[in-house]
C-alpha cells in the first residue's frame, strides 16, 4: 500500500534554516546539511528546500545548498524559492534537485509549469500554491474586482462557478511573492490548471495556518486534493500528531509537510509515524 | 566500467551520485560503439515512453551484443519499462523484448479503472519479494522504496517483487544477468543502494 509521506521543509535564507509565523518573523534554526541528515536518519520521506527570501528579493535558489544537502542523502529533494525561468530549474535540478518547486513564476507564467516538465518529466514539477480563506465579497464598483471567477472556471461551467461564489461555501484565493499579492485565482482551479499543464505534484500551503501550529487546513486541502488526480502534499499549520491524522484522512492529502515542529527538536519523525501507523495510516517505518 | 546510458528522459545527476556513493566506476557513453568498454549497462530514465525512441536501432544493437556476451544489463523506471515488448503509451514504439509483456497505464488492471487511487503514483509503497534473486539479496520482504510512474510491467514468471497499486505490477524483475527496477533506487534511500550494490555484484 501506498504511504503517505512526511515531508520536511527546510525553509533557507542565506544558506540557514529559518522559520518564520504566517510568512514573517524568521528565526534560525541551523544548517540546512546538518538537519536534512537528522531527519533522513529518523526516516523522514522527502526533503523540501525553500529559499524563502529568494522571491522577494530576486534571488535564485543557491546551487551551493542544495548539492550539500544533495550529496549525501538518497531520498527525494525538491527545491523552490526564486525559480523564475527555465534555466533556474535546470540550475536547481543540476545541483542535486530532483524536483522544483513553482510558485510565483507559474502564476505570472503558467507555460512554464510546461516547459520544465517537458524537459525533466511532469515527476520534477512541484506547484506549489499558497492560499488563504476569502470571505465572499461583493463587486467592488471601481477597478478590477480581486474576486472574479477566472477564465479556466468558466470553461469548466457556469455552474460550478457559481457553486464556487455562493454564499457559505469556501473560497481559498492563490497569492503570489511569498503570499504577498493575491493573483486572482481560486486555489482549485488553478490546480486543476497546473495538473493540465503537467505538473507532478501540489504542494498547497495555507498561509492562514502557515506557522501556527493549529493544524492543516484541512477543507481546502480536500477540496484540491479530490479536483486533482495527481497527489497533493498538505503544509502550513502543523502543531501536533493528530493534525497529520486529520490531513491524512478528512483532508486526503497524500503527504503532508512540516518544518518548525521538526527543526526544533520538539517532534521525531519517527513517533509521529508510529502515531499514524496506530491511527491505521500507511507509513514507512 | 559501468556504461550508464543518457537519452535525455529525466537527469542523470542522482543516479550518478548513488553509484559514486557505493564506489561504481560510472562513464556516459558518446555512441553506441563506446559500450565496447563497458562491463555493464544502466539504462536509467524517467517520463514517457516514447522517449526511448532515442535508443535507436544502433542502440540496440550495440546493447544486445554485450547481453549476449553476458554482461550484466540493469533498467532503472522507464529504463526498465524498456526492457519489456512495449508499452500502451506509445503503442508504436517497441520495447528491447528482453522481458515479455507489455507494460500498462496503472490502475487499469482490471476491467474497470480503479477510481480510488491516484495516477502517477508517487511515494514510498512496499515490496512483496516473490522469487529470492540477487538483485534482492539483502533485502527486507517488504521493505520499502520511492515510486513516481503512471505506467508499469506486468506481473510474470521473471517477477522477482510485486507492489500493488490499483493492482499488482512487477517491481523488481531479473533473468540472469538482466534486471530491472520501476522503482528509483537511488531515491530509495540504504535499500535502493543495497539493490545498486547488487547490480554492481553481477558485474563484478
Amino acid at each position: 500500500m501506498l504511504s503517505k509521506r512526511i515531508i520536511a521543509c527546510l525553509d533557507v535564507r542565506n544558506g540557514q534554516v529559518v522559520k518564520g509565523v504566517n510568512f514573517e518573523g524568521l528565526r534560525s534554526a541551523g544548517d540546512p546539511a546538518e538537519l536534512a541528515r537528522r531527519y533522513n536518519a529518523e526516516g523522514i520521506d522527502e526533503l523540501v528546500i525553500l529559499d524563502v527570501t529568494a522571491t522577494l528579493e530576486a534571488r535564485r535558489a543557491l546551487a551551493d545548498t542544495i548539492s550539500r544537502v544533495a550529496r549525501e542523502l538518497f531520498i527525494p529533494l525538491a527545491v523552490g524559492g526564486g525559480i523564475r525561468t527555465e534555466a533556474d530549474a535546470a540550475a536547481a535540478v543540476e545541483a542535486g534537485a530532483d524536483k522544483v518547486s513553482l510558485n510565483t513564476a507559474a502564476l505570472a507564467e503558467p507555460a512554464l509549469i510546461t516547459t520544465v516538465a517537458e524537459r525533466y518529466g511532469s515527476q520534477a514539477v512541484l506547484v506549489a500554491i499558497d492560499a488563504k480563506r476569502e470571505t465572499p465579497a461583493p463587486p467592488a464598483k471601481n477597478g478590477p474586482n480581486p474576486q472574479v471567477v477566472p477564465r479556466e472556471a468558466r470553461q469548466r461551467g457556469a455552474r460550478e462557478a457559481l457553486l464556487r461564489r455562493a454564499p457559505g461555501r469556501d473560497r481559498f484565493s492563490v497569492y503570489a511573492r511569498s503570499g504577498q499579492s493575491a493573483s486572482g485565482r481560486d486555489a482549485v482551479d488553478w490546480a486543476r490548471e497546473a495538473e493540465d499543464r503537467g505538473a507532478g505534484e501540489i504542494l498547497l500551503t495555507s498561509i492562514d495556518r502557515d506557522g501556527t501550529k493549529a493544524g492543516f487546513d484541512c477543507a481546502m486541502t480536500a477540496a484540491v486534493s479530490s479536483a486533482v488526480s495527481i497527489p497533493v502534499i498538505a503544509s502550513g499549520g502543523a502543531g501536533g500528531f493528530d493534525h497529520f491524522v486529520d490531513v491524512f484522512t478528512t483532508g486526503r492529502a497524500d503527504a503532508a509537510l512540516a518544518a518548525s515542529i521538526f527543526h526544533y527538536a520538539e517532534t521525531s519523525v519517527r513517533a509521529l509515524k508510529q502515531h499514524l501507523r496506530e491511527h491505521g495510516i500507511p507509513v514507512r517505518l | 566500467m559501468i556504461a550508464l546510458i543518457d537519452y535525455k528522459a529525466g537527469n542523470l545527476t542522482s543516479v550518478k551520485k548513488a553509484l559514486a556513493t557505493i564506489g561504481a566506476d560510472v562513464f556516459v557513453p558518446q555512441s553506441p560503439g563506446d559500450l565496447a568498454e563497458a562491463s555493464g549497462i544502466i539504462v536509467p530514465g524517467v517520463g514517457h515512453f516514447g522517449a526511448t525512441r532515442a535508443l535507436d536501432q544502433s542502440w540496440i544493437d550495440a546493447i544486445l551484443a554485450r547481453v549476449g556476451e553476458g554482461r550484466p544489463l540493469f533498467g532503472i523506471c522507464l529504463g526498465m519499462q524498456w526492457l519489456y515488448e512495449g508499452s500502451d503509451e506509445a503503442p508504436d514504439c517497441p520495447g528491447l523484448g528482453l522481458f515479455s509483456g507489455r507494460c500498462f497505464r496503472l490502475g487499469t488492471v482490471r476491467l474497470q479503472p480503479d477510481r480510488n487511487i491516484k495516477v502517477p503514483h508517487v511515494g514510498w509503497n512496499s515490496l512483496s519479494i516473490e522469487r529470492r534473486m540477487s538483485i534482492v539479496e539483502g533485502v527486507q520482504a517488504n521493505a520499502q522504496v520511492y515510486f513516481t510512474h503512471s505506467y508499469a510491467a506486468p506481473r510474470s514468471g521473471e517477477t522477482v517483487a510485486i507492489t500493488e497499486h490499483g493492482g499488482a505490477f512487477t517491481a523488481i524483475v531479473q533473468r540472469g544477468q538482466v534486471a530491472g527496477v520501476q522503482f528509483h533506487p537511488e531515491k530509495s534511500g540504504d535499500v535502493g543502494l543495497r539493490i545498486l550494490r547488487n547490480f554492481l555484484e553481477l558485474v563484478g
